[in-house]
């Protein structure tokens, strides 16, 4: 309860910002509107307003400022406005009993969530494998880390229409796999450096009494390093979750997709649906969420279970 | 019958400053049932020397055999327990787990297993801990876990290196008197790396005086005191005079810096 007052203040001054924000961002917007429905405004016409500063517009036609709350097309919808479009395509739909429509916001997520799962699959193996191989292997150390960084200075933006391609080549139907190796590529990086730290994390004294066992090389990984590394590797799973999440999204963004969120942020700047963007948005913020609190969840137990300090 | 014997050893580590000599030409014959404690200020080789011994780390040249083998071959044949300054427990084990752990790695049957976890808990007076993690632990208990743990398998010879080096006196004093038992119960022969005189006079039947720089023996101390050593065996004149001559030795091998 005391930790839910500060959460809930700077909540509120987000929304507050945001809902405040919405007037300068719209003004011109409502300008437009009120003059083509014949009102008088200052200065006259859409040209000669680029010209003049919001703030000034505001002051000069105030009457007309709260119009910007309540435009079609906003350039920044409210944070009623978005609510409502959030409810009309996810719950009003499910209500209605059309949540796998091709307008409900569940099915993109849904389409996006699948493919980020896939992803976060694929990258957390590579990863971990590619972790291993540096660890137990100095060529694999000086072949491999040099490249994971380089990897990851690439853009992500103009990897992906590559990939989409290569994979359209070799025969690859559907969206469903590029898109995993897409988020696969942002999600194994967080994955791998954690897991390098963590399978390092071992103290000397602790791999020489092992010596002093005479254990071998997979009893010293499973019964020291493997361990040891558990907590390392949960704090990069949840940075490698929200990478694989926005490495779907990305993957749906340039790619023709017509499902997913990414793909839904797309079509709302191509028809210039801002509310649509927004939800969108929201939906994927939501969706992140969700799934770091899961693993913060299977964390706890995990490390419960392992005698980590309550 | 010699445990452990060494002639002159020497161990050179390459540094970018240069070779640091740590350990030079050492002479020394350890025997069966031996409590021998190797004292000096720090960098006078008694840790190097152990790991020697232990086969964690390998000299440069002379011999050195334990229990007539070449180090790495006794390793390979557990034929020691090694106790490390901090306990290193593993902090996701139980106690009693902690313990299974070189069980587990030399391939013991199951309930055997059982049975050697009750008995090395009882040996250094931890039974009813076995469940409890190693943070539920004060500092002296992880450290008599830690000496279970070595004790679990039944290798004759125990190295330990400065184990109760980062305990209060109190708790040291309890320890030490604990391993005087244990020893006594058990006829190991152990091998103890300390930098506390009247820790090593209490504990030791030969006392190992060492020194810097290069790393060498300056004194080999047999000690007159009988076996059964009371705490305030430490206020006897023999007892101080033992002290006084540890104490003589450390400063000798000192007296040029």
């Amino acid at each position: 309860m005391r930790n839910l007052i500060p959460i809930l203040t700077a909540l509120g001054a987000l929304l507050l910002i945001w809902q405040l924000a919405v007037a300068p961002m719209n003004i011109r917007g409502a300008l437009d509107i009120a003059e083509r429905g014949g009102a008088q405004i200052t200065p006259e016409g859409s040209v000669p307003r680029r010209d003049v500063s919001v703030w000034r517009l505001m002051a000069e036609n105030s009457s007309y400022v709260a119009r910007g709350y309540a435009l079609d097309r906003p350039r920044l919808p409210t944070p009623a406005q978005v609510s409502l479009e959030l409810w009309k395509t996810t719950g009003a739909m499910v209500m209605k009993g059309r949540a796998w429509s091709k307008r409900s916001l569940i099915y993109h997520g849904w389409v996006t969530l699948q493919s980020t799962l896939w992803g976060f699959l694929l990258g957390t193996s590579l990863g971990v494998l590619g972790a291993i191989a540096i660890v137990y292997s100095r060529t694999a150390q000086l072949s491999l880390m040099p490249w994971a960084i380089i990897s990851q200075t690439i853009p992500i933006v103009a990897l992906a229409p590559m990939i989409i391609v290569v994979s359209s080549q070799i025969g690859v139907e559907g969206r469903g796999l590029p898109k995993a190796i897409i988020s696969a590529y942002l999600c194994y990086f967080p994955v791998l450096v954690g897991m390098v730290k963590g399978l390092r994390a071992p103290e000397p004294s602790q791999l020489d009494l092992l010596k002093t066992y005479d254990a071998n090389g997979l009893q010293s990984f499973l019964k020291l390093r493997l361990p040891a590394s558990l907590p390392f590797l949960f704090t990069s799973l949840k940075v490698g979750i929200a990478a694989a999440l926005v490495g779907t999204i990305v993957g749906e963004l340039p790619t023709g997709a017509i499902s997913g969120l990414g793909a839904r942020i797309l079509i709302g700047d191509q028809f210039g649906t801002p509310l649509a963007i927004w939800s969108a948005l929201f939906a994927a913020a939501f969706l992140a969420g969700m799934l770091v609190t899961l693993l913060d969840l299977v964390q706890r137990i995990a490390l419960r279970q392992m005698g980590a300090q309550a | 019958m010699s445990v452990i014997s060494a002639q002159d050893l020497n161990l050179t580590f390459q540094t970018n400053d240069g070779p640091v000599h740590a350990l030079s030409d050492v002479q020394l014959e350890i025997d069966k049932g031996d409590f021998v404690s190797f004292i000096g200020p720090s960098g006078c080789g008694k840790t190097t020397f152990l790991r020697c011994i232990a086969a964690l780390e390998t000299p440069t040249s002379g011999q050195l055999t334990v229990n007539a083998m070449p180090p790495d071959a006794a390793r390979k044949s557990r034929a020691y327990g090694y106790v490390f300054q901090n306990a290193g427990l593993y902090p996701w084990r139980t106690i009693g787990r902690n313990i299974r752990l070189p069980l587990e790695i030399m391939g013991y049957p199951k309930d055997e297993m059982a049975s050697r976890i009750q008995r090395v808990l009882k040996m250094v007076d931890l039974e009813g801990f076995e469940k409890k993690y190693p943070w539920q632990l004060s500092g002296g208990m992880q450290q008599r876990a830690s000496i279970a743990r070595a004790l679990a398998f039944d290798a004759d010879l125990l190295l330990m290196d400065e184990p109760f080096g980062a305990l209060d006196e109190i708790v040291r004093d309890h320890l030490n008197e604990q391993l005087l038992q244990l020893w006594a119960q058990t006829g190991k022969t152990i091998a103890f790396v300390t930098h506390s005189i009247p820790e090593a006079v209490y504990l030791s039947t030969k006392i190992v005086v060492m020194s810097p720089r290069p790393g060498r023996i300056t004194d080999v101390i047999e000690s007159p005191l009988p076996k059964e050593r009371p705490l305030d065996i430490r206020e006897t004149p023999e007892f101080l005079a033992l002290a006084q001559r540890v104490r003589d030795g450390l400063r000798a091998g000192h007296s040029y810096d």
